[in-house]
């Protein structure tokens, strides 16, 4: 990441008071909140499912992720709709954003590696932190956040997130 | 999605050709004389090295061309199709699959097949029989001293659009051996009506070889079907000509100085070329994924349609009521059109088994006698592609245990030949698919001592038949005595009903001691969209297969406020268990005064739903859930309701097994 030289075109989200970048290219709309269909016994990571043009769709919340509180939806509220890689495979999945900003540049030599101490989250979830306007974006691992595989699961990560806390 | 990747395209049918070719071989081995059976094969043995050696296969095509050298034997009538060489011949089918499937690995064992070949083919020669159309082209009149070739060719008029080079041809023509070319100029017209992109020249080319009648064949691969070519030997009268391929029609010989005298009626060839290439004509190849888009397009406006109707019952506008009830009719119409696309008729799989049964037969030495009905049949294709592995083991399982070896069927007075029948029928929103064999049958003594041994039940146990034969599909549940290299592992059984319980389908077992086994799977039509019972669960709507539901019924007063350990009712005299789905779902919004119980069943077993609201029926189109939500076990996927919400659908196999669990615990419990 660090080592590419092109820029990241990102999308900027906030969640609570951070500001979060997704790759740009897997966005693929963005939407005023719908109706949220729960589906019981899910992870809260992923505890819903919308209807996004005729499909059914995973809504997941990455606040859960990243053991932050969650309110409930207010008219900033959006779904970010995009394209993560769960096990391998290309999936839609709906992404609920506080706020989302905007599409941005992220200069390539600004973006830094996540510290492995020193951070709230599991440094796992993050990418890099890149700086805009003297400010940190956080690059999440979209990737390890989706993955299913390892065993790990979600719920725990948030216990062990906010006993950290 | 790369659709247009021309090596998959020739993987996909080259393995259609040899699903072709196996078909074909099978049934030469029932009636060895017919050369229709013969020359199809051989048909489908050079398109396939045709095209093999055009994408760069050329392990498949050196093999295919050798191949079909010894097999051309067989063609020309100097061997027989014997049951030997039908073996091996499936044998190098079976190698040409597994080339075109591994291009990059090295495979090994294709010489030994083609010297077994070549022996089984040139160890009975016979002398050309009868003389039918095959055995005319015997190579007594072809490979004899003729040396020089007279070959007249015009190109069709679309060559050159699709890039056929001329030059090229010739120079090919040219490795053949030493050549004469004259270009034929009379069908060049005015230079005012002449086309630059159609081929008007014609070739007259003298060849001297041996017999380059294959040699040409292989020339004009892509172009025979359509265009006007002629092959006179020389030095012989020139009325012998010789036809490169059967259903291609040449030109009558024509004279040295009048080249392409007598042009083919292309009306006729038009004709033959429609019945060879019938189904390429009438059918499109679309790959399976356009087919499920179009399907969610359906879904879509099927419900954007609910939607419209809603609004237009409240409405007052009759202008606007006469569009609903159009768009209705329409596009429940075209629904039915594209769910029927993605319908395939069953015998594709039928015709794999054939192959099984007789591989089987040669391997236990079981002569079988194997009956497929109903190949017609259609399902939806992602069912097909799932029921085969469950198949497969059925059949083997009828073969190998159900069907007894010749002497004890010879002692038991039955016919030595067994009989293994698959077939497939409707029956109402279903399909009934059969395996069935004239063996022995089950036998219930051993299944149960076979059970207890595996405490699957205790001696006590009282079992009703059907009971006990379900038994057979426990994980691990062999009565096999011995292991062959087919059966008697155990495993496998418990995979069939696994996969039909992930199709909702179930499995009905059927057996007479003595005269056979028939193991029946029932199968919805499709996976795509089904009917459902629309419920709400606290806040929540759920939809429930209509085809699992029973009954529904009020929760008696009585057992609302009842503590958890007696979850059962009393249905006209049998205990249901149920379960509370606000507890199953962990809801806590306050519950309905009156609550319902769907009664649902799967396979034996019952249990009631307790629901808040029963809203009605609905049709279903069925979404996968995400890997993200695969663990979650009580839902079998989702829908989009009129309004456009999501609601999800309860896997009602599953919601029985925990159910019965349920009572298991409970009357263990109780027994304990």
């Amino acid at each position: 990441m660090s080592a590419s030289e092109a820029p990241m075109k990102a999308l900027t989200i906030r969640l609570q008071d951070e500001l979060f970048a997704v790759e740009a290219s897997q966005v693929r709309e963005i939407l005023d909140l719908v109706p949220i269909t729960e589906v019981p016994n899910a992870l809260p990571f992923v505890g819903g499912l919308i209807n996004v043009r005729g499909r059914v769709v995973p809504l997941a919340d990455l606040r859960v992720m990243f053991g932050m509180q969650r309110p409930e939806p207010d008219q900033d509220t959006r779904i970010v709709v995009m394209e993560v890689i769960i096990d391998g495979e290309p999936t839609i999945a709906g992404i609920l954003a506080d706020k989302v900003h905007d599409v941005t540049d992220i200069e390539a030599a600004s973006i830094e590696e996540a510290p492995r101490v020193g951070m709230r989250w599991r440094p796992d979830f993050v990418k890099g932190i890149g700086k805009r306007n003297g400010g940190f974006i956080i690059i999440p691992d979209m990737e390890r956040i989706f993955d299913t595989t390892d065993g790990r699961t979600p719920a725990a990560a948030t216990t062990e997130e906010r006993s950290s806390l | 999605m790369n659709i247009s990747d021309p090596t998959e395209t020739f993987r996909q049918e080259a393995r259609e050709l040899l699903d072709l070719l196996e078909a074909g071989l099978l049934d030469l081995e029932q009636d060895p004389g017919n050369g229709d059976l013969i020359n199809s094969a051989f048909r489908a043995l050079h398109t396939i090295k045709g095209s093999g050696a055009m994408f760069g296969f050329t392990a498949v095509a050196e093999f295919v061309h050798e191949f079909e050298t010894a097999f051309d034997r067989v063609r020309k009538g100097q061997s027989e199709a014997t049951k030997a060489l039908i073996g091996v011949a499936l044998d190098a089918k079976d190698h040409i699959h597994r080339l075109i499937e591994n291009p990059d690995r090295r495979i090994t064992g294709g010489d030994v097949i083609l010297s077994q070949l070549r022996q089984v083919v040139e160890g009975t020669p016979v002398e050309p029989v009868a003389p039918s159309p095959v055995a005319e082209r015997t190579p007594a009149q072809k490979v004899d001293t003729t040396r020089l070739w007279r070959l007249t060719f015009f190109l069709p008029s679309d060559a050159l659009v699709y890039g056929t080079n001329p030059l090229l041809l010739l120079d090919e023509l040219a490795q053949i051996g030493p050549i004469t070319v004259t270009a034929l100029t009379d069908r060049i017209p005015d230079l005012d009506i002449l086309d630059p992109e159609v081929p008007q020249i014609g070739w007259q080319v003298d060849i001297e070889a041996d017999d380059p009648t294959s040699a040409i064949d292989d020339v004009f691969l892509f172009l025979r079907d359509s265009m006007e070519l002629s092959l006179v030997p020389l030095e012989r009268a020139p009325a012998a000509a010789i036809d490169l391929e059967e259903h291609t029609q040449l030109a009558a010989a024509p004279r040295a100085q009048e080249p392409a005298a007598v042009p083919v009626p292309p009306r006729a060839k038009a004709q033959e070329k429609a019945e060879t290439d019938k189904p390429a004509a009438s059918s499109l190849r679309v790959p399976a994924e356009r087919l499920d888009e179009l399907m969610d397009r359906v879904g879509e406006l099927v419900i954007a349609q609910a939607r419209l109707s809603q609004i237009a019952a409240l409405s007052s506008d009759t202008a606007l009521k006469t569009i609903a009830e159009e768009l209705e009719r329409l596009s429940s119409g075209l629904r039915d059109t594209t769910m029927g696309i993605r319908m395939v008729p069953i015998g594709s799989l039928f015709g794999r088994f054939r192959r099984l049964v007789h591989d089987l037969s040669g391997e236990l030495g079981k002569p079988i006698d194997f009956i497929t009905t109903g190949e017609e049949t259609e399902l939806d294709k992602t069912m097909i592609e799932r029921l085969a592995d469950p198949l497969v083991h059925l059949i083997r399982n009828s073969v190998d245990h159900g069907l007894e070896t010749a002497e004890r069927r010879a002692a038991a007075g039955k016919p030595a030949k067994g009989q293994v029948r698959l077939s497939a029928v409707y029956s109402g929103a279903e399909v009934a698919i059969s395996v069935s064999d004239d063996g022995a049958g089950l036998d219930a003594a051993r299944i149960r001592a076979k059970a207890e041994e595996n405490r699957l039940i205790t001696p006590e146990t009282k079992l009703t038949d059907g009971e006990l034969h379900q038994l057979i599909f426990a994980p691990g549940f062999s009565t096999a005595k011995e292991v062959t290299s087919l059966s008697g592992r155990g495993v496998g059984m418990d995979v069939v009903k696994r996969t039909i319980d992930g199709l909702r389908g179930t499995i009905e077992v059927s057996t007479r001691p003595g005269e056979g086994t028939t193991m029946t799977l029932r199968l919805p039509l499709t996976l795509a969209i089904i009917d459902g019972m629309l419920v709400r669960v606290g806040t929540g709507r759920y939809t429930i297969p209509l085809a699992a539901v029973e009954e529904c019924v009020e929760l008696p007063e009585g057992l609302e406020g009842q503590a958890k350990g007696r979850n059962f009712l009393d249905i006209r005299g049998s205990l249901v268990p149920y379960l509370r789905l606000r507890e199953v779902f962990g809801i806590t919004a306050p519950r309905e005064l009156h609550q319902k119980v769907v009664i649902v069943s799967s396979g034996e077993g019952r249990v009631g739903l307790v629901v808040d609201q029963i809203i009605g029926n609905n049709q279903t189109v069925i979404k996968q859930l995400s890997k993200l939500h695969s663990d979650i076990k009580s839902f079998s996927g989702a829908t989009i309701l009129g309004d456009g919400s999501v609601a999800l659908i309860l896997d009602t196999a599953h919601l029985v097994a925990s159910g019965q669990s349920y009572v298991d615990r409970n009357l263990n419990g109780r027994a304990a």
